[in-house]
């Protein structure tokens, strides 16, 4: 069975020195261009689908506030733009988005990963992100949050806050879902003869309360392709881990190794009987952020860091070495029960071209990956049905 | 000297002049209808193509309302992907104030603007109904009053916001190891009274400078609005005499405000209907009417008037005979009837007496009549009269079909008038801002962009 396998796009990649790097296009970070070229070498490469980070504020090195430095990229275009713009220049690639879901409309959410899908054909997804941070909160000025402490994990205060959070995100991503769901498939009926363009009978209020919001409905947006469009969401602990199995399609992990793998899922698993899952279960990628080469990886990471001032960290483990190798890690990782990968190319483009002409091969060699798409969705080539309209009452 | 038209087209959505009834009407929501119908526009080198947006669905008599259009996708993300298959058409979202913050508005619209190198505009509307309200996390909080002071401060928020990020603060210089350039971005602080935000914007400043500023208001607030900040009005008064009482209107206000008559165009909504002949024309127009306003449409359409429900009388017999109920709303989430419904009913009851019309046929007499019908040569000349005769600057063109509803006048009417020397053969610029003839907005040309100058944080030094 074939390994999925994502990337997720960031700026100049995900080291903060990359757009230093030779090769790296930083005067082109803002043009369609830029976003188009790489997505479509991703597709070359035959990925499951790319992700597009995004926030409500300026990129930081700092938890709560913005930083003086000047010699990192700042600056980001909007992630549900940037996906739709690449979506008419590819035909089979997974767009999948970043948007928040502490400051942003759900109902502006829903229709627009449901245009998306729209446009790409059935190629949207989206990932809910939370934020906690009181200079995003300060941009709309509608709510003051404390500022995050993750000295302290087991402090109640802290668990309570990202406990809140993480409720109103899950609360954001069930309105999304029922308003996918709030107009049946065939609610549009063009019946002349009764001068009717939808059954209103299949058109539904959503009538969602909840402790942070309300939201009536229906959809502005008729049913996306996919019905619903594949949902992921990045989780290290517990409580995301729990968001990720009651809201998500799709969870990305952080591992540290293969024992750590094997104890992560095992992790999200518990988490899924404990919020009582139903439907297939999490579909679990481990992050990696990757630096690739034939010899010497490691050494332009290290050039790298030298620029920035500091050994870059991540939340995710970082790999630097050579494509076979990576290979090697993937499908040995695989067995801790994973079912794909995302990752996070160190460089733009360079080591996402050696993800998609030096890893793919390598994997493809081990009959780990697909010689070619299949013909499905973005839900399909991860293997997950199409659901069923929770709205739609059997005829 | 000849005054040069702009030309835009309006995607045939959620009103009744789409035709969805036709057998050559395709889908409304699939992108491809979107594309041909930009990709057209384009080939007419039109100024620019426009999306509405209604953010809840229309009810009448509390259920949702079924016999037009129905659904369409958010606005910015269909204008993002046709940023890729158009190279020059002006790309034009609708957003409402009321229900969005202006940092979000702000960064999706400078998005657009950079990845469509320099073509997006803005649409600025307001709503202060509760019945929309009910979508969203804030409800409906807003006053009717206070409707155009939120959309004014929402709009000088988005360009403080704009503003904040100098036009060369990308450095992107790897050898000096600088991507921001030393004070390129500052720190916004707004503090009025509908927002009071501050922090850092995070999407540098569009190849236009702002986006392009549309406005549709029509009162004596709207006109006002437009006229101090608007780049466009989308207007009603697609009539000649009526439209140059109000080109004369909003022109002569703009001086207050240190604008030239030439830096706000006024586009009027309009539709077309063209044939061979004169007669031909007129014979297709009335048949898209019959089309548009079907039996059940005359009936809601009246309904709407009446506030009473008349699905029991015949569209084809008389007028009812009972009187309006006054009290009585019964259409919501569009525009209501503003003037008296009942001076309404008695016109059009004298209306209908002295023509003999029936229910379908006062509808059809009545609503939103088509404008420009004849002989592509006629409609030509007729376009280029009320441009030169100041009843506007040029027309917002309403199709009746999708995906098809612009491919006619673009093949016939636009060589004419290209012809005639009064429309571009070729486009002179890559951005919106180039086909309006409007100044980019950058710092060295623009107003003083805030009373107060941005303060300077430590982040930024």
């Amino acid at each position: 069975m074939t390994l999925h396998l994502a990337v997720a796009l960031d700026g100049a990649g995900w080291h903060p020195a990359a757009w230093r790097a030779e090769g790296a296009r930083p005067d082109r970070l803002f043009t369609l261009a830029y976003w188009a070229d790489l997505v479509a070498e991703a597709e070359r490469g035959l990925l499951d689908f790319v992700t597009f980070e995004d926030a409500l504020g300026l990129q930081s090195t700092r938890l709560n506030e913005p930083d003086e430095r000047l010699d990192q990229v700042r600056g980001r275009l909007d992630a549900v733009l940037i996906a739709s713009g690449v979506a008419p220049l590819t035909s089979r690639i997974g767009l999948v988005p970043t948007t928040g879901t502490t400051h942003t409309e759900p109902f502006h959410v829903a229709i627009g990963i449901a245009s998306l899908d729209h446009i790409s054909g059935g190629r949207a997804g989206w990932r809910p992100q939370v934020s906690g941070r009181p200079d995003h909160a300060a941009h709309f000025g509608r709510r003051v949050l404390p500022p995050l402490d993750f000295s302290d994990r087991a402090d109640p205060a802290f668990t309570r806050h990202v406990a809140g959070l993480l409720g109103e995100a899950a609360d954001a991503v069930e309105v999304v879902r029922r308003l996918w769901d709030s107009w049946e498939d065939d609610a549009e009926i063009r019946d002349v003869a009764t001068g009717r363009f939808v059954d209103r009978e299949k058109l539904h209020y959503i009538d969602f309360q909840g402790d942070w919001f309300s939201v009536k409905g229906p959809s502005i947006t008729p049913r996306p392709p996919q019905g619903q469009p594949l949902v992921t969401s990045l989780a290290h602990d517990r409580q995301p881990y729990e968001f990720a199995a009651r809201a998500s399609d799709v969870v990305y992990v952080t591992p540290r190794d293969r024992e750590d793998a094997s104890a992560v899922v095992e992790q999200v698993r518990e988490a899924e009987a404990a919020t009582g899952r139903a439907g297939p279960p999490l579909k679990v990628f481990a992050d990696l952020v990757v630096f690739l080469e034939t010899g010497g990886a490691a050494d332009r990471k290290a050039r790298l860091d030298d620029l920035d001032g500091g050994e870059f960290v991540s939340d995710a483990h970082v790999f630097t070495g050579t494509p076979e190798a990576l290979a090697g890690l993937l499908l040995s990782w695989r067995e801790a029960g994973l079912d794909g990968f995302r990752l996070r190319p160190g460089e733009l483009p360079r080591d996402l071209v050696a993800i998609t002409r030096g890893l793919v091969p390598e994997l493809r060699a081990a009959g780990a990956f697909r010689t070619a798409y299949d013909t499905g969705d973005l839900r399909g080539r991860l293997g997950l049905p199409r659901p069923a309209n929770r709205y739609a009452t059997a005829s | 000297m000849t005054k040069q038209i702009h030309l835009a087209a309006h995607f045939p959505g959620v009103n009744s002049t789409t035709v969805w009834s036709d057998p050559a009407s395709g889908s409304q929501i699939d992108f491809e209808s979107f594309r041909h119908l930009a990709r057209t526009a384009e080939r007419g080198r039109f100024d620019f193509f426009f999306l509405a947006e209604g953010l809840r669905l229309r009810e009448a008599k509390g259920r949702i309302h079924d016999l037009d259009v129905v659904g369409r996708p958010e606005s910015l993300t269909v204008l993002a992907a046709l940023a890729a298959v158009t190279t020059h058409l002006g790309l034009a979202a609708t957003v409402n104030s009321t229900f969005n913050e202006p940092y979000e508005v702000a960064r999706r619209l400078a998005s657009l603007d950079h990845l469509s190198g320099g073509r997006a505009a803005w649409n600025v509307v307001t709503s202060f109904d509760a019945f929309t309200g009910e979508n969203f996390r804030r409800g409906g909080f807003l006053d009717e009053s206070d409707r155009y002071s939120r959309a004014k401060e929402f709009l000088e928020t988005a360009r403080e916001l704009w503003d904040s990020w100098a036009p060369d603060a990308v450095a992107a210089d790897p050898e000096a190891g600088r991507f921001l350039r030393p004070g390129g971005v500052t720190a916004f602080r707004h503090q009025g009274r509908h927002f009071d935000i501050s922090g850092l914007f995070n999407v540098p400043r569009g190849p236009q400078g702002h986006p392009v500023i549309i406005q549709a208001g029509d009162s004596d607030e709207g006109r006002e609005f437009a006229a101090s900040s608007a780049d466009v009005i989308f207007s009603r008064h697609s009539r000649l005499e009526e439209g140059r009482a109000f080109y004369r209107d909003v022109k002569r206000r703009l001086a207050a405000y240190g604008r030239r008559p030439e830096d706000l165009k006024i586009l009027p909504a309009v539709t077309y209907v063209l044939g061979d002949t004169e007669a031909e024309a007129a014979e297709r127009a009335a048949e898209i009417r019959r089309a548009q306003v079907g039996p059940q449409q005359a009936i809601y359409f009246l309904e709407a008037v009446w506030g009473r429900d008349l699905s029991a009388y015949d569209p084809d017999g008389p007028l009812p005979d009972v009187e309006p109920d006054l009290d009585e709303g019964v259409s919501r989430g569009h525009a209501a009837f503003r003037r008296d419904r009942g001076e309404l009913v008695a016109k059009w009851r004298a209306l209908a007496e002295e023509k003999n019309l029936s229910i379908r046929e006062l509808a059809i007499e009545v609503s939103a009549p088509q404008t420009f019908i004849g002989t592509p040569r006629t409609v030509a000349d007729e376009i280029d009269h009320f441009v030169q005769t100041d009843a506007a600057d040029g027309f917002i063109f309403v199709p009746h079909l999708t995906p098809g509803g612009l491919d006619e006048l673009v093949d016939k009417v636009v060589p004419l008038l290209q012809e005639k020397g009064v429309f571009r053969a070729e486009y002179t610029g890559p951005t919106l801002r180039d086909h309006l003839g409007l100044a980019h907005r950058d710092p060295a040309l623009s107003e003083p962009a805030a009373p107060v100058p941005a303060p300077r944080t430590k982040e930024n030094r």
